[in-house]
């Protein structure tokens, strides 16, 4: 079995400390039994309070309308569509954190998986609000199924990029949530079975759908991932692909470009790591979960930042260069005057998103910038400052002046209750993710406890005797046995 | 669904693990079924546990999606419904796909997991019988099933000499019924005296 079980000493454990399967369980779980500590308390009234002004504020345009926003005719996507998009992209993270990690062979997300995904579903729940209520008779939402209906029956126009979308973002909520429940299932038994109080039995008991932990069920269980990991895989492509076509299939100058879909997933990626990094850095903190949230699992999400956001940067520069090769004169109108020149009405909003997306994350090249905390949780804000700015200047920035000078909007500044509904999310987000941490395991137990012989720091230095034993000697010692 | 009478052990050690379940098999008893915290890779083969057919479902569940998306669509647009839009074609296969794959996606996954809460019999208010608590933090544990032949006694002694502890009979329900874990509830179909 020790064989089995190797890992190179190149690689720094995933745990930290003298662990043993117990006490992995002792310390995920002391976070969910003991009473909410006062930070927790003033962080969750906090979101609450948000999320009750961003009730108010669409119902402020529920009952006036849109009108209540500062929507103007050419600028009909806002901030709304802007925050939609936002909300989304974040919520890429999570996935590819679960999915295409786990497809990759990746140990070190067993660490940050269960948070990943929780976020992945709040923020889609939070970008499907914007989309919603921008219907403004929100009371006909259900006009966007196809369903039998006393008009023909018309049918939805499927081949719409926004019905795409419709289908696209349901299903990628539907699927991260089955993804991750079916992930708590077992981590939910393990609370149950702990549990002394009587609604503690109750809750977890309901909520962990009487899992029993037999080889059988693990067996399908296993295969039930590897198979959801790979149809995440594709579909979180494919999510932010189909956002991206909302604009790459007008004819706007600005968003008619074939490269969206990949910049818009690298942008997805991006602030969604950017977002972990903020959730994490604080929970590992608050919930005293460091030695399985290490430095390592901050310095390579930080890579991964790095990365993501030179992809966003050589996409900015390409687009850039293609405004100028087409030699179309609105294309270029909307690259360098629109955007690039900072004297234009916007041209600001441009450089803030050229300034955190793409110079500042070059300060991850250097490792001891990675492996600190402050700065960390410093760029990650920064990070999802600049990628809503991204959206803000997609959006607002190529409506605003595009063909006919005449046609031309007035300056767009959002009014309280568009800013309130923004806020408001932010309620409903943090809402959920202090539910989430207090009454849920925010780290995959029962991954942690597979990869705790091979990675764990405890179980590493063993191997480290090991390494240096002599080879022959090694064999005999640890060989495990091909006899009948 | 019945009660039924199991030898117990408990193992706190993959690698005492892996060959005491190799010489269960060999000495001819019947493992009811080993509880782990985590998957243990490996276990299933070692049990004798056939490979699930669940990938099976999950790619014909997906097909299921692709056939329905694309008939739906081909149906209301090219035969219920037809819209001009600037005279392309009606049957637009290629705008179709970005829904297609959606629904292909959302039918193998929910129905993958519906068929995996079935074959599990997992589902909200299943109450069911465990053997040792601790099966979801740190122990393996390992149930002989007891048959008319089988000696207890012997039984126990063969699981505490290939390094299981606290080795016990237990009367168990192999089955699901409804219920709460935060009361004791009644095994459907059971008598209480049945209840050891």
């Amino acid at each position: 079995m020790a064989l089995l079980r190797y890992e190179s000493q190149v690689r720094p454990p995933l745990v930290e400390g003298d662990k043993d399967y117990h006490q992995v369980t002792e310390d995920i779980c002391r976070p969910v039994e003991a009473k909410p500590s006062k930070l927790w308390w003033a962080g969750f009234l906090i979101s609450v309070a948000l999320l009750g002004f961003g009730v108010l504020s669409v119902t402020m345009e529920i009952i006036y309308g849109t009108g209540q926003w500062n929507l103007n005719k050419t600028i009909g996507w806002g901030w709304d569509i802007t925050n939609f998009v936002w909300w989304v992209g974040i919520g890429h993270a999570g996935t590819l954190i679960s999915a295409i990690l786990l497809l990759f062979r990746q140990g070190w997300r067993t660490g940050v998986n269960r948070a990943a995904e929780a976020m992945t579903i709040f923020a889609v729940m939070c970008a499907g609000q914007f989309p919603i209520w921008h219907m403004g008779r929100v009371w006909n939402a259900f006009f966007v199924l196809p369903y039998p209906n006393t008009r023909g029956p018309l049918w939805v126009n499927f081949n719409s990029p926004l019905l795409w979308d419709v289908f696209a973002i349901s299903t990628y909520f539907t699927v991260s949530l089955l993804f991750w429940y079916s992930g708590l299932l077992p981590d939910l038994a393990t609370l149950r079975d702990r549990a002394k109080k009587k609604w503690r039995k109750m809750f977890y008991g309901v909520a962990a759908f009487g899992w029993t932990g037999s080889t059988k069920h693990w067996q399908r269980h296993e295969a039930l991932s590897l198979v959801l990991a790979g149809l995440s895989t594709p579909l979180v492509l494919s999510v932010h692909t189909i956002v991206s076509f909302d604009f790459a299939t007008s004819v706007v100058p600005g968003w008619h470009t074939t490269i969206f879909p990949p910049y818009f997933v690298a942008g997805a990626i991006f602030s969604g790591f950017a977002m972990v990094q903020t959730l994490l850095v604080v929970t590992r903190k608050v919930l005293g979960l460091q030695e399985y949230i290490t430095i390592e699992h901050i310095d390579v999400m930080n890579k991964v930042i790095v990365l993501t956001g030179s992809i966003v940067g050589i996409a900015y520069l390409t687009e850039l260069f293609m405004a100028w090769y087409s030699a179309t004169e609105y294309e270029n109108f909307a690259f360098f005057e629109n955007r690039l020149n900072l004297n234009s009405p916007y041209g600001w909003s441009y450089w803030i998103m050229m300034g955190c997306n793409v110079l500042s994350p070059q300060i991850f090249w250097f490792r001891k910038m990675r492996r600190n905390l402050v700065v960390t949780f410093f760029m990650s804000i920064l990070v999802n400052i600049g990628m809503w700015f991204e959206r803000f200047v997609i959006i607002v920035t190529s409506v605003y002046r595009d063909y006919l000078p005449s046609a031309w909007s007035t300056y767009y500044t959002p009014s309280i209750w568009e800013v309130g509904f923004y806020l408001g999310t932010f309620g409903l987000f943090f809402t959920c993710y202090f539910l989430f941490s207090k009454f849920f395991p925010v780290i995959a137990i029962a991954e942690i406890k597979h990869i705790l012989k091979r990675s764990g720091e405890n179980y590493k230095e063993k191997m480290d005797e090991i390494e240096h034993e002599d080879v022959n000697e090694f064999s005999e010692k640890h060989g495990h046995d091909h006899g009948a | 669904m019945a009660v039924k009478k199991f030898v117990t052990g408990n193992f706190y050690d993959e690698a005492v693990l892996f060959p005491a379940v190799k010489k269960v098999r060999r000495a001819g008893y019947k493992i009811h079924d080993v509880f782990t915290p985590f998957p243990i890779h490996g276990l299933d083969k070692a049990m004798g546990l056939r490979d699930t057919s669940l990938h099976t479902a999950g790619f014909i569940y997906g097909i299921t999606g692709t056939a329905t998306a694309v008939g739906f669509i081909t149906w209301a647009l090219t035969v219920d419904w037809q819209i001009n839009f600037g005279g392309k074609p009606f049957f637009a296969l290629p705008a179709w796909i970005p829904i297609t794959f959606e629904l292909t996606v959302l039918f193998a996954a929910v129905g993958m997991v519906l068929t995996f809460c079935y074959l599990c019999q997992l589902a909200p208010f299943v109450r069911k019988d465990h053997f040792n608590l601790r099966s979801t933090d740190d122990t393996f544990v390992m149930a002989l099933e007891c048959t008319d032949k089988t000696n207890d006694a012997e039984a126990m002694g063969f699981l505490q000499s290939i390094g299981a502890s606290e080795v016990q009979v237990q009367y168990k329900e192999t089955g699901w019924w409804l219920g709460r874990y935060d009361k004791e509830t009644k095994r459907f179909g059971l008598k209480e005296e049945a209840v050891h």
